[in-house]
C-alpha cells in the first residue's frame, strides 16, 4: 500500500502530526463534558462533607478497586497494541487490541452488577422503589448515576471503536497505524476518567 | 507576500473556469463537497434562513410591545417568540455566523493551505449543524418552549410547558458542530501554514479565530453535560438540579454561564478579527501594536472563562465571590479597548477609503464601545444590583452581539463578497444600508437603555404606559433596521447576476487571500505561495487597481 498524504497535507508526516493533534483537542474537550459532573461532586462534597462520606459508602468499593485495575489493565494493552503496530505486526495488534475490548466488556459487566445491586437497594433515582435517608444521599446517587453512566457509555463506544482498529489489523499501512494510535488514545481518556471518578465517588465513603 | 502567487489582476475567463464555483454543479457536488471554500458557502445560505427566523421572532415581539397591554401575542405565546429568538440567534446564527461562513472560507486562504486540516470532519460538522437545525425547526413549528435561551432551572426541568428536551437535544447537537469546527480550525492553523507564514505574519483575523476555536473546543462540552443532566432530571428523575430531588438549581446557574459567558467572547471575538482586516485594509497601513492586538484575543478568550459569577451577582452568591468576578469582569475591558485604541491609532493619518466595510467597521467600533462601556458599568456590583434583568441589560447585549457582532458580519460580507463570488456590488447601495442599519440600530437599541434604567424589566409582555413612547420609538427603529438588513440582500444578490467580474484584489489589501483570483481557483493557489513579509505590509509593492472608486 503505498504511503502518500491525502488531499490538504503535503506529506505524510505532517497529516501524522495533525491527526494525532486533533484527537487530543478532541480528548481536551471530551473531558470537560465530565468537569461539569466534578464540578457538581466537589461542590456537594464541599457543602455537605459528613452526607457526602455517608452516602458514598454506600458504593461497592472492592467492585470498583476491582474495576480499576481491569480499566487500567485495558490500557496496557491498548498501548502494547500500539507498539505491535508499530513493529508492523498485525495479528498481535488485532490481539492486544482485542484482548483491551474483551477487559473493557468485562467492567461494563461490574458496573451492571453494581447497578443491578444499587437498583435493589432502593439507591437508583427515578425508580419507584428509590428511597433516601435524605438530600445529600439522594444528589450523591443521582451524580454517580450520571458520572459512572456517562462514562459507560465513553466505555462502550470505546470497545466499538477497539474492536473496529482489531479488525482492519490485517490490512496494515499507515492509515491503519493512524487508527490504532487514535483508538488507543480514546480509550486513555475512557482510563483517566475513571481514575477521576473512582476517588471521587468510591474512595470518598472510605475512612 | 511573494510576487510569485500573485495572480493576474484582470480577471478573465479562464479564473472563472477553473474558479471553485465551476467545479462541479450538481447538488451532489455541493452537497457532498469537501472544499472549505463550499461549505462555507453552505453555512452562509443557512444561517441567513436561521436569521430570518429569528428576525421574525423579534418582529412578533416588537409588534406586540407597541401598546402597554400587548394585543398581539398571548403571556405562553410571548415568552415563546423571545425564546425562539434567543436560542435561533444565539447557537444558529451568531455562534455559527462569523466562525462557520468567514472562518471556514478564509483560513486555509489567508495561511496558503489548500483545505482544512479535515475536510470531511468540516462537512460533517455542517450536517451535525442543520440536523440540530432541523430538530429545533420541528420545536419552533411545533409551538415552541418558553424558558428563554437560558434554560434556567427549575423552570426548565420543572415547570416549563413546551418541547423542552427537544430544544435542549438541538442545542446540545449544535454543540458538536462547533466542537468540530474549533478542532478543525486549531489544527489547520498549527499544521498546515504555508512556508514562512509564522505565528508573527497571521494576519489578526487568524488570531482571533484560534481565540475562538480554544473556546469552542474547552467551554462548548460543559454546556453538553449542564443540558443533558436538565434532559436527564426532565426524564429519567435523576436529580441535579430539582431541590426536590436534592439538587441545586444554582449549580445549574454556574454551569450554564461557565459555558455562556465564554460563549459571548466566541460571538464577538471573530468580529473583532474582521474588524482589523477591514481597518488595516482601509487605512493602508499596518496595524498598529500587532502582537497587542493579537494577545488581546488570547487574553479575552482566556479571563473569559473566569467571570461567569457577573450573570449571578443577585442569586445570592457569596459576597467575596460577587467581588472577585466583579473584578475579574472589568479586566476584561483591558484587552478589548486595547483594540478599540489600536485600530483607531491605525487609522490615524491613514490612506483611508471610506468603502461600505470601512462605514461598518467604524459602525462596528461606536457600537462596541457603547456596549462595552456599559458592560463595566454592569460589571460594577451596586449598579447591577439596580439594573439586573432590566432592559439595560438587554441593551447592553444587544448591543454587543447586534451592534458589534452583526455589524462586523455585514463588513466582512461585504469585504470578501468579491473574492467569494467573484462579483462587484454596488457601492452606493452598500454604503446606504451601511448607514440605515447604524441608523436603526441605534433607534431599536438606544431607548431600551433609557427604559432598563427606569426599571422596565426584561421578559415582560405587559408594562406600564409611561414606557409606551420610548416602546415605540424602538418598534420603529427595528422596522428601518430589518430595511438595512433586507438590503444587501438585494443588492448582492442583484450582483449575482448582473455584477462586474471582481479583479483579485478590488481593495488593493494584504493578506495571501487577495494574491489568488476571485473567486478562488478548487485548490485556493495555482502555485504555493511561500510567505516573506509581515501580514500588513503597506504600501503594496504592487499597487493593484482601485477603478471601482
Amino acid at each position: 500500500m503505498a504511503e502518500h498524504a491525502t488531499e490538504p497535507f503535503h506529506a505524510v508526516e505532517r497529516q501524522r502530526e495533525a491527526n494525532r493533534f486533533g484527537m487530543l483537542i478532541f480528548l481536551s474537550s471530551e473531558f470537560l463534558l465530565f468537569g461539569g459532573i466534578f464540578a457538581a461532586a466537589m461542590a456537594l462534597r464541599l457543602e455537605n462533607p459528613d452526607g457526602y462520606r455517608a452516602a458514598a459508602s454506600h458504593l461497592r468499593l472492592g467492585l470498583g478497586t476491582a474495576n480499576t485495575a481491569i480499566l487500567l489493565t485495558s490500557s496496557l494493552f491498548a498501548a502494547l497494541a500500539v507498539e505491535a503496530v508499530r513493529g508492523a505486526r498485525p495479528r498481535r495488534t488485532a490481539l492486544w487490541l482485542g484482548g483491551a475490548a474483551l477487559l473493557g466488556a468485562g467492567f461494563l459487566g461490574i458496573k451492571g452488577a453494581e447497578y443491578a445491586m444499587e437498583y435493589r437497594e432502593g439507591l437508583m433515582p427515578g425508580t419507584a422503589t428509590a428511597h433516601f435517608s435524605g438530600p445529600a444521599e439522594q444528589i450523591f446517587m443521582n451524580l454517580y448515576f450520571a458520572g459512572t453512566g456517562l462514562h459507560a457509555l465513553h466505555v462502550t463506544i470505546g470497545i466499538a471503536v477497539l474492536l473496529v482498529a482489531a479488525a482492519l489489523a490485517h490490512k496494515g499501512g499507515e492509515r491503519h497505524a493512524m487508527l490504532v494510535g487514535n483508538a488507543a488514545l480514546y480509550w486513555h481518556l475512557v482510563d483517566i476518567v475513571w481514575i477521576f471518578l473512582y476517588p471521587t465517588l468510591y474512595l470518598a465513603g472510605v475512612g | 507576500m511573494s510576487d510569485a502567487a500573485i495572480d493576474t489582476d484582470a480577471p478573465d475567463e479562464a479564473v472563472v473556469a477553473r474558479s471553485y464555483l465551476r467545479a462541479g454543479h450538481s447538488l451532489r457536488s455541493w452537497l457532498l463537497t469537501t472544499d472549505h471554500k463550499r461549505i462555507a458557502i453552505l453555512y452562509l445560505i443557512s444561517i441567513t434562513f436561521f436569521f430570518m427566523i429569528g428576525a421574525g421572532a423579534a418582529a412578533l415581539i416588537r409588534l406586540d410591545l407597541l401598546t402597554p397591554q400587548g394585543d398581539l401575542l398571548t403571556n405562553e405565546g410571548y415568552n415563546r417568540a423571545f425564546s425562539v429568538h434567543g436560542i435561533v440567534m444565539v447557537w444558529f446564527f451568531l455562534i455559527p455566523s462569523i466562525p462557520n461562513v468567514f472562518g471556514n472560507f478564509l483560513i486555509p486562504l489567508m495561511i496558503g493551505a489548500r483545505d482544512m486540516a479535515f475536510p470531511r470532519l468540516n462537512l460533517l460538522s455542517w450536517y451535525i449543524y442543520m440536523g440540530s437545525g432541523l430538530i429545533l425547526l420541528c420545536v419552533v413549528f411545533g409551538g415552541g418552549v418558553d424558558t428563554g435561551w437560558t434554560f434556567y432551572t427549575p423552570l426548565s426541568s420543572v415547570y416549563a410547558n413546551g418541547a423542552v428536551v427537544a430544544a435542549i437535544v438541538a442545542v446540545f447537537v449544535s454543540g458538536f458542530s462547533s466542537i468540530l469546527t474549533g478542532l478543525n480550525f486549531i489544527v489547520t492553523i498549527h499544521k498546515l501554514r504555508a512556508p514562512g507564514m509564522t505565528w508573527g505574519r497571521l494576519p489578526l483575523f487568524i488570531w482571533s479565530h484560534y481565540a475562538t476555536s480554544v473556546i469552542f473546543v474547552l467551554a462548548t462540552p460543559v454546556l453538553a453535560i449542564t443540558l443533558l443532566l436538565v434532559a436527564a432530571e426532565r426524564l429519567l428523575g435523576i436529580g441535579v438540579f430539582d431541590p426536590d430531588l436534592g439538587g441545586d438549581p444554582l449549580l445549574f446557574q454556574h454551569l450554564f454561564w461557565f459555558y455562556s459567558h465564554p460563549a459571548v467572547y466566541i460571538m464577538i471575538l471573530p468580529a473583532l478579527g474582521v474588524v482589523s482586516e477591514l481597518i488595516t485594509a482601509a487605512a493602508h497601513k499596518r496595524i498598529f501594536g500587532y502582537w497587542f492586538v493579537a494577545y488581546a484575543s488570547i487574553a479575552i478568550a482566556v479571563i473569559g472563562f473566569f467571570v461567569w459569577g457577573h450573570h449571578m451577582f443577585v442569586s445570592g452568591q457569596s459576597l467575596y465571590a460577587s467581588a472577585i468576578f466583579s473584578l475579574l469582569s472589568i479586566a476584561v475591558a483591558v484587552p478589548s479597548a486595547i483594540k478599540v485604541y489600536n485600530w483607531t491609532a491605525t487609522l490615524y493619518k491613514g490612506d483611508i477609503a471610506i468603502d461600505a466595510p470601512l462605514l461598518f467597521a467604524l459602525s462596528f467600533i461606536g457600537l462596541f464601545v457603547a456596549g462595552g462601556l456599559t458592560g463595566l458599568m454592569l460589571a460594577m456590583l451596586a449598579i447591577d444590583v439596580h439594573v439586573h434583568d432590566t432592559y439595560f441589560v438587554v441593551a447592553h447585549f444587544h448591543y454587543i452581539m447586534v451592534g458589534g457582532s452583526v455589524t462586523a458580519f455585514f463588513g466582512a460580507l461585504h469585504f470578501w463578497w468579491p473574492k467569494i463570488t467573484g462579483r462587484l456590488y454596488s457601492e452606493p447601495l452598500a454604503r446606504i444600508a451601511a448607514v440605515i442599519i447604524l441608523v436603526g440600530f441605534n433607534v431599536t437599541f438606544f431607548p431600551l437603555f433609557l427604559m432598563g434604567y427606569e426599571g422596565m424589566p426584561r421578559r415582560y409582555h405587559i408594562y406600564p404606559p409611561e414606557f409606551q413612547l420610548l416602546q415605540v420609538i424602538a418598534s420603529g427603529g427595528a422596522a428601518l433596521l430589518a430595511v438595512g438588513y433586507a438590503m444587501p440582500l438585494f443588492y448582492l444578490g442583484w450582483s449575482l447576476v448582473r455584477g462586474r467580474r471582481a479583479p483579485a484584489n478590488p481593495w488593493g489589501a494584504t493578506g495571501l487571500e487577495w494574491t489568488t483570483s476571485s473567486p478562488p481557483p478548487k485548490h485556493n493557489f495555482t502555485r504555493q505561495p511561500v510567505v516573506e513579509r509581515g501580514p500588513y505590509a503597506y504600501p503594496l509593492a504592487h499597487p493593484a487597481s482601485r477603478d471601482d472608486g
